[in-house]
């Protein structure tokens, strides 16, 4: 066992959590990532792959989840999977395993912060963040969209009243700045 | 004064009053009051004074249109210029005072420029400061730009905070009269997704003003029932106080919601105001009609008003604009104001309607004549009536409602260059065939001017959008109501008048459009130009179409030949606070923060923007004042034992794929087809012109896997354009890219005790010695007992060097690690300043020489373009003019004399000869001192450079009067031979 001790990406030894009485935004430090791409010729065989980490393979926008690994399309033949960050810390070399030379696969665990937010006021909540149709998103849906200017992934949740956000993680302060104020217009 | 125009009924809630200054004056009103609709309540009239003349003005409308009313709202730091009395909600404590004055309103003395009206006609001062030349600068520009603009502002920050938003729905209403009633109910009662916006703090729009009734209801309880009823249903959003500025591209509308400007100030934590930008399917424009006024001589005194105003104000506010009151009219709708004021008992002293045929009533003279003058100093007392047998009649009254018709509220329909038509039926236009995509139109902004027909299109139009929309719906029941037909007799201006006003708020009079007409300035957008005509806050709501009546009569031709001016958002004025939003100030833009950052900051590090990166500059110690006491000790130490400096915001991509190696030989000009899996290598990568784009390295972790780095610059352009070249150029490749800038903390370990350092790191296994890891190696290994990471054996400095990257997370441990352990070698970390002397001292080219100008073959490089190979860039880089004789090859520079400075962006002239762009011989691109070296060094690009070293040369600096004799020498000022990175 090594001897560096992780920071979470707002760069606390614990996840910070946020909670207001219509919304709590919590810092989810708990996830490993890996993204997941198809090698030319072989994206049958990946979907082939997926299917049975995920049970389905994420179709255009959408996220699957399953228990331990979960995944969101990222683009044509391309993906992100995530899983608990504990038993799963080498979530890449784990599907590397699994798919051979099939598919590219990257760590992604640290390039990314994410936040879940909950509560009765996510839907006025997600109105000033982003331009994602909240509204009309469904339980799985996702959306590229710009959040403070910073590119981010939102995942609708399958319990309606929480999101998932993705963000770039050397700007966790500042995506944690906007959410925060924006919760605290709402409170 | 009480509130001594206060009438009975109205919407106001007289039960809460609220206190308020006017001009440090204190008065009454009550809760649905606007600042207007209060201080008419007081008997104020008088409310400010004119742009350009300072004439006494008072309130015209009772609307956004209004271009006279116009205040200094709040004070301190909320102080807000040019704010509508007509839409400032009242509330308790409100202050607002009036402007553009040189003392007190009463008697402003700049009231003298009234006396000189006839020196300051349109395009006074293109003419008048002509002479001498020397006097525009330095006296009558500063003149000039000292009376211009009307109120003032504070210079402090904005205390207030601003929110953006964003909406969708399958339909977007705009306004909430009648019409935007109708369509609302329509669409919400079918479950459409409808946001029904409307700026008014009170829904109806003319409903509210209005004293008729719809089935068994007075109008405004109608629309009482109506929004209550949207507001229970769960599909439909209802915007109070919500202005729609703008339509834009692919029916995107932009919204600002004011909600917290009725409050003295915002709620902790809450915005003032909110921008949305909504998405819609389809959008009814709902927006009305505005009266227009008629021109006559002295039209401009206080208490002369719009009649529809004149009805608002005592319909829904139980305002009298006066005890009496006269009408001006050339259609029915002023006879509607008379017949209001009578019912309610204000005196109605007379209408003069225009028209022979005009309808006679019981209860007031009703005259058929024009107004041909006015009296009153600072508020209206009589008007002058010339009657249609040619006599004269005087009449005593305190305010003058003119109607001159009503224009269709056209402006939104225009902002994607829609073109307006004319209705000779309402001598108005209406909206043109070219809508912005989506939307329709409805009620009195498509020309429908009763209210039966506004409820009815209004509920159509419903009916039309969200068919095809695939929404079913079925129009509503409309009540009971008016639907009078429109009689107007077209009627702009009284002839003969000279000192009449069209544009009350800049101050534009008849004499001016006829002096804009006979210099020439014909055209609108002429005519709006050499005028001012429609300019400032009001955009002409209330005089564009006067000035273009009068402008086509001059010119011979009908008004819709003479054309219209093109409206642009935003409708009506913005704060520039609310487009900014939350980037202010350091939130500006977000920040990237490195993993070592905190630690950085512990140590009091200096930081520095790169792109929206926080690096570390410098490393200040204790006693250390200047920061050229930290960079020079910084260099030092990394020369002389090991620094360590963090190196994550370079960008890092991962390349995975059977043809991986086959791509970056398509994106590098060198080769790398036969880098051996566990070595790195150098890449120069050319735009397709041949000039260099970036540089960097690639590292090859397995014969399908590199890791390929980037300036810190330029990571996302050289990323994009990887997947350009991927997607576009070579879509058949097996290739797969993935930006991994963020997951992994990466640390230059710099100088000659960076391997014994690195060895109570990584983990004992990985051989670091110079056989077993020579210089450009790579690897993954683990450290501290098992962390994966990957090492490198590169170096930016010239000494011997790795970088190290581990996870990002753990890159805070990893720094606290490398120092901890690196005390027995004194390690030092360094920032980027010490970073650019490093790579300065050893010659490397970096983003001053990459500059967007330069081609290998300019940066020492030229070899290093492969012939052997295709690769983006390489045949173009061959170009004659990129390599004839006399082209710039970079090179190092000495000043001769060791005190002497060197300045980056100086030019090099020959020893002797003239200095001048002709004879420039090159320039600097990057300087510094050499704390090694013990005096300034640079490199930068000389004509055939690499055959001039040991010559002595000038660098100059014209505009800054620098000359310094210097010496041009190899750029690698140490270890040229790099005995020390492969040591």
């Amino acid at each position: 066992m090594h001897s560096l001790k992780p920071v979470t990406a707002l760069g606390g030894i614990e996840p910070r959590t946020d909670v207001f009485h219509h919304l709590s935004i919590i810092e989810n430090d708990g996830l490993a990532l890996a993204s997941f791409a198809a090698r030319r010729g072989f994206e049958l065989e990946c979907q082939t792959v997926l299917k049975g980490l995920l049970g389905v393979v994420p179709s255009v926008g959408k996220a699957i989840f399953n228990d331990p690994i979960s995944g969101f399309w990222l683009g044509p033949d391309q993906w992100m999977l995530t899983a608990p960050h504990d038993s799963h810390e080498l979530l890449a070399d784990i599907v590397k395993n699994e798919c051979g030379a099939a598919a590219s696969m990257s760590e992604q665990t640290g390039a990314w912060v994410c936040f879940d937010v909950i509560g009765d006021a996510l839907l006025a909540f997600c109105e000033r963040i982003c331009s994602a149709p909240i509204r009309q998103m469904q339980g799985g849906d996702t959306r590229r969209t710009s959040i403070h200017h910073l590119n981010c992934i939102l995942i609708k949740q399958s319990a309606g009243d929480q999101i998932r956000i993705f963000g770039p993680r050397a700007s966790a302060d500042s995506l944690h700045h906007a959410l925060f104020t924006t919760a605290t217009a709402l409170a | 004064m009480n509130q001594v125009n206060r009438l009975k009924g109205g919407q106001i809630d007289r039960s809460v009053t609220h206190r308020f200054k006017f001009d440090g004056k204190t008065f009454e009103g009550h809760q649905g009051d606007t600042l207007a609709s209060a201080l008419l309540a007081n008997g104020v009239r008088l409310m400010g004074r004119s742009f350009k003349y300072h004439r006494p003005r008072g309130v015209l409308t009772a609307g956004s249109e209004e271009p006279n009313a116009l205040v200094e709202l709040r004070n301190g730091a909320r102080q807000e210029p040019n704010s509508r009395a007509t839409t400032i909600e009242l509330f308790d404590g409100l202050l607002a005072k009036s402007q553009n004055r040189l003392g007190p309103l009463k008697y402003d003395l700049l009231a003298i420029n009234d006396r000189f009206s006839n020196f300051l006609t349109a395009g006074f001062y293109y003419k008048t400061f002509m002479w001498p030349a020397a006097f525009w600068e330095k006296v009558y520009e500063p003149i000039i730009r000292r009376a211009a603009g009307l109120g003032s502002l504070s210079q402090l920050d904005d205390p207030d905070v601003y929110d953006k938003g964003f909406l969708h729905c399958d339909l977007l209403v705009i306004g909430a009269g009648p019409a935007g009633l109708a369509a609302a109910l329509t669409a919400g009662r079918s479950g459409a997704e409808v946001i029904l916006a409307d700026e008014d703090f009170r829904m109806g729009g003319r409903l509210n003003c209005e004293s008729l009734t719809l089935d068994d209801q007075s109008a405004p309880a109608w629309a009482d029932d109506v929004v209550a009823e949207l507001k229970s249903l769960p599909n439909v959003r209802v915007m109070h106080r919500t202005t729609i500025i703008g339509a834009f591209d692919h029916g995107i509308y932009g919204a600002v919601e004011r909600i917290s400007d009725h409050l003295i100030v915002p709620d902790l934590g809450k915005p003032r105001q909110i921008l949305w930008r909504i998405y819609t399917k389809r959008t009814i424009l709902a927006t009305g009609a505005i009266e227009r006024p008629i021109a006559f001589e002295n039209n401009d005194r206080p208490g002369i008003m719009l009649a529809s105003a004149i009805r608002t104000y005592a319909n829904r506010f139980a305002v009298a604009a006066n005890k009496k009151i006269v009408i001006f009219t050339n259609n029915d709708d002023g006879h509607r104001t008379a017949k209001d004021l009578h019912a309610m008992g204000v005196e109605v002293c007379g209408v003069i309607d225009v028209r022979a045929d005009a309808p006679r009533s019981l209860d007031y003279e009703v005259l058929h004549g024009q107004v041909v003058d006015t009296k009153g100093r600072l508020g209206l007392n009589q008007v002058k009536i010339r009657l249609e047998n040619g006599n004269i009649r005087s009449l005593d009254c305190g305010a003058l409602g003119v109607s001159g018709g009503w224009n269709p509220n056209v402006h939104l329909t225009c902002h994607q260059r829609g073109r307006p038509t004319w209705r000779d039926d309402i001598a108005a236009f209406v909206p043109g065939v070219d809508l912005p995509l989506g939307m329709s139109v409805a009620g009195a902004a498509s020309g429908i001017m009763s209210t039966t027909g506004a409820l009815q299109s209004g509920t159509d139009a419903a009916c039309a959008a969200l068919s095809a929309i695939g929404i079913k719906s079925r129009a509503i029941t409309i009540p009971q109501t008016e639907d009078a037909p429109v009689s107007i007799q077209p009627f702009w201006y009284v002839k003969g008048c000279r000192r009449a006003w069209i544009d009350l708020q800049n101050d534009v009079t008849v004499k001016d459009i006829q002096l804009s007409h006979q210099e020439g300035f014909r055209a609108v957008e002429h005519l709006k130009r050499y005028t001012t005509l429609g300019m400032a806050t009001d955009q002409g709501k209330t005089s564009n179409m006067g000035g273009l009546a009068i402008m086509a009569e001059l010119a011979g031709t009908s008004i819709p030949k003479a054309g219209t001016t093109i409206f642009r958002p935003p409708y009506t004025p913005t704060a520039i606070g609310v487009f900014a939003g939350r980037h202010r100030g350091q939130d500006f833009h977000p920040k990237r923060l490195t993993p070592s950052h905190k630690w950085a900051k512990e140590q009091g590090a200096a930081f520095v923007e790169v792109g929206n990166w926080m690096r570390a500059q410098w490393f200040p110690l204790a006693g250390e004042t200047k920061w050229r006491e930290s960079v020079d000790r910084e260099v030092l130490a990394v020369r002389t034992s090991v620094g360590v400096c963090d190196v994550t915001t370079l960008g890092k991509i991962d390349v995975q794929g059977a043809e991986a190696a086959e791509f970056l030989n398509k994106i590098y000009c060198n080769g790398f087809a036969k880098l051996a899996v566990g070595k790195c290598r150098y890449g120069l990568m050319l735009r397709e012109d041949g000039i260099a784009k970036d540089d960097g390295t690639a590292a090859r972790l397995a014969n399908d896997h590199f890791v390929v780095t980037t300036t810190t610059a330029n990571a996302l352009p050289v990323y994009r354009h990887m997947e350009f070249v991927r997607q576009c150029l070579f879509p058949d490749m097996d290739v797969q890219l993935i930006s991994t800038t963020e997951s992994w903390a990466q640390y230059a370990v710099a100088g000659p005790n960076s391997r014994a350092l690195l060895q109570k790191i990584i983990d004992p296994f990985t051989d670091l010695s110079n056989d077993a890891f020579p210089f450009m190696s790579c690897a993954n290994v683990t450290v501290c007992g098992g962390l994966r990471a990957r090492l490198f054996r590169i170096s930016f400095s010239g000494e011997l060097a790795y970088e190290l990257a581990v996870p990002t997370a753990y890159g805070d441990a990893l720094i606290r690690k490398i120092i901890a352990v690196g005390a027995e070698f004194n390690v030092t970390p360094y920032g980027t300043e010490a970073l650019g002397v490093l790579r300065i001292e050893k010659g490397h080219a970096a983003g001053n020489e990459l500059n967007g100008t330069t081609t290998a073959q300019n940066l020492g490089m030229g070899k290093l373009v492969s012939k052997t190979k295709d690769s983006i860039g390489s045949i173009l880089s061959e170009r004659a003019a990129l390599t004839a004789p006399g082209t710039l090859c970079q090179v190092g520079i000495k000043p001769l004399n060791p005190a002497d400075p060197v300045i980056a962006g100086a030019h090099l002239m020959n020893e002797k000869g003239p200095i001048d762009a002709a004879h420039d011989q090159g320039y600097v691109t990057s300087a510094c001192f050499s704390p090694n070296l013990g005096h300034a060094i640079a490199i930068g690009f000389l004509k055939d450079g690499d055959l001039r070293f040991g010559e002595k040369m000038r660098l100059v600096s014209p505009l800054t009067g620098i000359e310094t004799k210097i010496e041009i020498v190899s750029a690698h000022f140490i270890d040229p031979q790099g005995e020390r990175l492969r040591a």
